[in-house]
């Protein structure tokens, strides 16, 4: 995208170009840039497999693929999403924005930055040859089917021979996820411009402070839980072997260990992003900045102490699971103290409804819509009720895709003018926000009926009395994968520089030092570091 | 600030840092014990106690009577029989009792399984002693061969007045490859050392 370096470049003459500039890049802006495409590239494929998930369930009965199939297909969907869309796309804006909101020329470690780029490429690679393998390859070796959560028994003792694939490429994942995270922690600890205090630093920067802390803190727990499973399926352990004297229950708490904070990871960064917009289209300072770097840090602190409200039918004493519930509940507090200031900077505010705005504000209405489902599901009597039910599936796609996928569209409204040199075109970004606001209801909104009334997760088929409510949720897939077309060609214009020239700050409201530099923003920043008062 | 420091600097953070992701991924493998331990606290997996018991009940509460079931499951590999003599007894806190199992090896070669126990409410398996189980060792059961197992219990006079049934389940392994690799690893070491 920024290919604007050469009026900016007088003294690095030694910038190399074409594919030598991607490849050995060490520059915060490039790798950003990549780590954005990357994002977007594996979102797509995701919806893709999702697409086959959504063709299947359109109508009741097997038409379209096999139920093993079926399993692959919500197994790769949610490991693409989780760990090649969202947590990719975070870091993107974040090599990108944190040095230039904290006056810093760069990352603090350029080169493990690109390390830590380049290898996701091949993590991805690695995962998703095995589901070629499974679709095209001779006998249809099986991808790993035993969904994103992979718990033991299913990816030990009965997983496919492709299990030995996703175990590397995870790990691969999990390198270049603490890398990163290393990363973000010594730019924020080392490089902030002088006079940047910590409480001066803009939210968003905040926010990913925290999301590395918690990265570096549950991807390595990540990396045993699948290290056991390799000793476990191939040197004769059992940690998760019951025959060994090992405990398949053990495998969800090491595993819900990582993945609830892994849940805040994929949402901490986009508190921070709507936490930059809304001031800035309200027109009024950020309500409550310090209540909202408190809230981060204790969302982050309670996530490591309620992983079991993943697991409350799998028996547990009453004190545990009371002890979950509350503990669950209790993040509400902080949760509900960010969407308080994010409605009360709103209020009496001059709005405007520009594109990132209007992201901005779905974001917090749906993100709300999917908190309180989860507040419904902490509820250990109900959960055993809707435990493995659409209802689950329509709370993390609330939450997960119309909050942290909408988030990330908020920000790339927000920023393309600064990453570009060009506006968003506008047409095609109203059309996209309408059309993917609507869909996204139609797709997730009778999630909860269904599963309310008993439709279980991960199945290829379904009783009859789902099928009207399937098939229209079906459609808002379809219309919801297809709306994303329209942000492909948003995308592709600016990085075309085809559209209204921006200015070095577009939005009249913006706060913050990346509204400093020209826009597209040089290669090179703040190499002298800039003074904040 | 010259670059020289802040390079430094860098680096200091960056090797904090790097322990810290170290220490959390030793601390993935500590759950393994860790669990164990609240396990034998709460009875969280329902887990008997895997060596026998080595007093007998202070005394038996003959004013109260538990049910105790008993389920059998075959897990991966294991095709033969797997049962107890008796699906339920009923029994005193503190009273002795003995039930049989039985495994048949359809097999034309010799196995060798493990059984877990497993007691449902968790709470009661700390409260549930044996004596003698066929679970505390492998049992080699030979080809063709039907196997009577033995299981000697009494339940804790102390069991929580609100536990009036409590399932005790035992799923049967076949560990014959496990066993066979293991001895293998053995083979092989003794030859290293000599």
């Amino acid at each position: 995208m920024s290919t604007a370096a050469t009026a900016h470049d007088d003294h690095h003459h030694h910038a190399p170009t074409g594919l030598k500039r991607w490849l050995f890049s060490t520059n915060h802006k490039d790798i950003g840039t990549l780590y954005l495409w990357f994002s977007f590239a594996m979102f797509l494929v995701g919806g893709l497999l999702a697409m086959v998930i959504r063709t299947e369930l359109l109508e009741p009965g097997m038409q379209f693929v096999d139920p093993e199939f079926f399993n692959q297909m919500t197994t790769v969907h949610g490991l693409a999403m989780v760990f090649g869309a969202v947590m990719p796309g975070f870091v993107g804006f974040a090599n990108w924005m944190i040095p230039l909101m904290i006056g810093a020329p760069d990352m603090a470690l350029p080169r493990m930055n690109n390390w830590s780029f380049w290898i996701l490429p091949f993590a991805f690679a690695i995962l998703i040859s095995s589901v070629l393998m499974s679709a095209f390859g001779a006998g249809h070796p099986s991808a790993p089917n035993f969904g994103w959560t992979f718990y033991a028994p299913l990816s030990t003792e009965y997983g496919p021979a492709s299990t030995d694939l996703f175990i590397l490429s995870v790990h691969m994942m999990g390198i270049s996820s603490i890398m990163g995270a290393i990363n973000v922690i010594v730019t924020v600890f080392n490089m902030r411009a002088p006079g940047m205090t910590l409480m001066k630093m803009p939210l968003f920067v905040w926010t990913w402070l925290i999301t590395a802390f918690l990265l570096i803190a549950v991807m390595p727990v990540l990396a045993g839980a699948v290290t056991m499973m390799l000793t476990d399926r191939h040197f004769g352990t059992s940690f998760f072997n019951a025959a060994g004297g090992g405990d398949p229950v053990l495998f969800q708490h090491v595993f819900w260990f990582f993945g609830h904070p892994e849940v805040y990871i994929m949402i901490l960064p986009a508190f921070g992003i709507v936490s930059s917009i809304i001031p800035t289209f309200a027109r009024k300072r950020l309500f409550g900045y310090a209540s909202m770097v408190y809230a981060t840090a204790s969302i982050a602190l309670l996530s490591f102490v309620v992983w079991a409200h993943h697991m409350f039918t799998v028996g547990m004493p009453l004190a545990g699971t009371l002890f979950f519930m509350y503990m669950t509940m209790l993040i509400s507090v902080p949760t509900g103290v960010k969407v308080f200031n994010w409605v009360a900077t709103m209020w009496r505010g001059s709005m405007t409804f520009e594109l990132p705005m209007k992201w901005a504000i779905a974001f917090v209405i749906l993100f709300t819509c999917g908190g309180l489902s989860g507040l419904m599901l902490a509820i250990t009597p109900v959960d055993f009720q809707y435990h493995d039910t659409y209802f689950v599936v329509a709370h993390f796609h609330y939450v997960l895709v119309s909050g942290a996928v909408f988030s990330m569209f908020a920000a790339a409204y927000y920023w393309l003018p600064k990453w570009s040199g060009v506006m968003p075109n506008k047409l095609l970004g109203e059309l996209h926000f309408w059309s993917s606001l609507i869909s996204v209801n139609l797709l997730f909104f009778p999630m909860h009926f269904v599963g309310l009334a008993g439709m279980p997760r991960r199945y290829a088929d379904y009783a009859l009395q789902f099928a009207d409510y399937n098939f229209w949720i079906s459609i808002g897939g379809f219309w919801f994968g297809l709306s994303q077309l329209f942000f492909l060609a948003v995308c592709v214009l600016c990085a075309l520089k085809k559209g209204e020239k921006a200015a070095a700050k577009p939005w009249d409201g913006a706060e913050g030092l990346e509204w400093e530099v020209p826009s597209p923003a040089p290669f090179h920043t703040f190499e002298t570091p800039p003074v904040v008062k | 600030m010259s670059d020289d420091s802040l390079e430094h600097r860098n680096k200091r953070t960056l090797r904090k840092l790097l322990i810290w992701a170290l220490a959390m991924f030793g601390f993935a493998f500590a759950m393994v014990p860790f669990y164990d331990v609240i396990c034998d606290i709460t009875g969280l997996n329902g887990k008997t106690s895997s060596t026998a018991s080595s007093e007998g009940p202070s005394r038996t509460v003959e004013d109260r009577t538990v049910t105790v079931e008993f389920i059998t499951q075959r897990g991966q590999g294991v095709n033969g029989d797997f049962m107890s003599a008796t699906r339920r007894v009923k029994v005193h806190p503190g009273e002795i009792t003995l039930v049989n199992f039985y495994a048949s090896n359809p097999k034309t070669s010799d196995i060798v399984t493990q059984s877990i126990p497993s007691v449902t409410p968790g709470e009661a398996a700390r409260y549930l002693h044996k004596t003698q189980c066929f679970c505390f060792d492998q049992q080699t059961l030979g080809a063709g061969e039907r196997k009577e197992m033995p299981m000697i219990f009494y339940l804790d006079p102390e069991l929580p007045r609100h536990i009036n049934t409590l399932t005790l389940s035992y799923t049967i392994f076949d560990v014959t490859d496990r066993v066979a690799a293991a001895n293998d690893a053995v083979i092989n070491n003794n030859a290293v050392a000599q």
